[in-house]
């Protein structure tokens, strides 16, 4: 009792209060258009708020990204629990998705209700096809180490063909290239080859200045 | 009630498969809602993942949209809870339990390892919605300049594709005005 008193005296910062948790991921959740949640959380969070540093929240970016789900939502449960517990992650996770969530069931019963309208259709196909390049831009970001790496691009390759060509079921993509990929990477495994051979590649990607992606 | 409840195993399901985020998901939900159970055509899965993007906050809060195309609003609701609820509990239970897992040098094998997979699979689900809206010159023009734009500078994306529905929708209109 008293050590904990002490504990917090001595300079526990103060419990974030949940409204303002709420109102923090509601506004990341109402200004992030175009996607770029995590860019957004990160302002709010860290630069702003110093709820956490970068290394927490690098941290939990890391679990985000290791498990199944949304990276945005991930974060939110992470930063709202490490703040406040279960009712902090809650607060913080549907701040997050409240305003998409009243903006998307206005825009579907828009889309339903034209659903014949050619102007409303020919707009979504642009959109989808500038989806794509966006999607191919942030995939290349997220994978640059991987794709100059020789056995990290096999598997991203077996990946894609599975699912893209072959039309192999997710699960099974994911037990089987998942758990393959695990074992490679166990533990204790050496690739000096592949190493050398991807030190290589990089360097000479490196030297001919073939992307530069800048964030 | 049997739609209810196929769409909250669905979606369930797809939740807990969505390693590497939603796109890493889009090739198995096109499979399972357009072909398996045929609850929307391939175009309408199409306009309800542009819709995701043209709405703030989480693309892949379009997955609502079909709930509500076969359940309305309680469709919605089974699908939100579905999709968002497994992997946020998942979440919250990793995040006590890894102080205990952080130094095992199997998180660092698991990491290195799904991290390519998890790039295969956007990589998949980019195919998927390419194979859905590249189709003739100006989609195909779009999707390329943007590409190359976002490679030479940051841009903020809505603005991006903002222009690629205007422009779809324009383009031909403004071909029309010249005369060959």
């Amino acid at each position: 009792m008293n050590d904990a008193s002490a504990v917090a005296e001595a300079g526990t910062p103060a419990q974030v209060p949940l409204g303002t948790i709420f109102w923090t991921f509601l506004t990341a959740g109402a200004i992030s258009f175009g996607g770029g949640v995590v860019a957004y959380l990160r302002e709010y969070t860290v630069s702003d708020a110093k709820w956490l540093d970068d290394e927490g929240f690098l941290d939990a970016l890391e679990i985000s990204q290791t498990l199944p789900g949304l990276n945005a939502v991930n974060m939110s449960v992470i930063i709202g629990d490490t703040l406040r517990g279960i009712p902090g992650a809650i607060v913080a996770v549907v701040g997050l998705v409240l305003p998409g969530v009243v903006i998307i069931m206005g825009l579907g019963a828009f889309w339903q209700e034209q659903s014949h309208n050619p102007q409303i259709k020919a707009f979504l196909i642009g959109v989808a096809a500038a989806a794509v390049g966006l999607l191919s831009t942030v995939t290349l970001q997220l994978g640059h180490k991987q794709f100059v790496k020789p056995l990290d691009l096999a598997i991203i390759t077996a990946t894609f063909v599975a699912i893209s060509i072959l039309h192999v079921p997710l699960y099974i993509v994911l037990v089987v290239i998942g758990s393959a990929a695990v074992l490679l990477y166990r533990p204790g495994a050496k690739h000096p080859q592949l190493e050398e051979r991807a030190r290589h590649l990089r360097e000479r990607l490196r030297h001919r200045h073939y992307i530069s992606l800048r964030h | 009630m049997a739609k209810l409840f196929n769409l909250a195993w669905v979606f369930m399901l797809l939740a807990i498969l969505a390693v590497g985020g939603g796109t890493a998901v889009l090739p198995e939900m096109e499979h399972l809602t357009v072909d398996h159970f045929q609850w929307i055509t391939r175009g309408e899965f199409r306009d309800i993942y542009s819709l995701g993007q043209v709405a703030p906050g989480p693309n892949m809060l379009m997955v609502l949209l079909i709930g509500q195309k076969m359940a309305g609003a309680m469709g919605a609701l089974v699908v939100g809870l579905a999709f968002f609820l497994p992997d946020c509990i998942l979440t919250l239970v990793a995040n006590r339990l890894w102080v205990h897992f952080k130094d095992s040098p199997w998180r660092a094998a698991v990491q290195h390892g799904m991290a390519p997979v998890a790039i295969g699979l956007m990589l998949a689900g980019t195919y998927a919605i390419a194979r859905l809206s590249i189709f003739n010159l100006t989609s195909l023009l779009i999707a390329t300049t943007i590409f190359v734009l976002l490679l030479w500078r940051h841009i903020n994306p809505a603005l991006l594709v903002l222009a690629g529905g205007l422009t779809y929708l324009l383009l031909p209109h403004v071909v029309h005005l010249f005369p060959h």
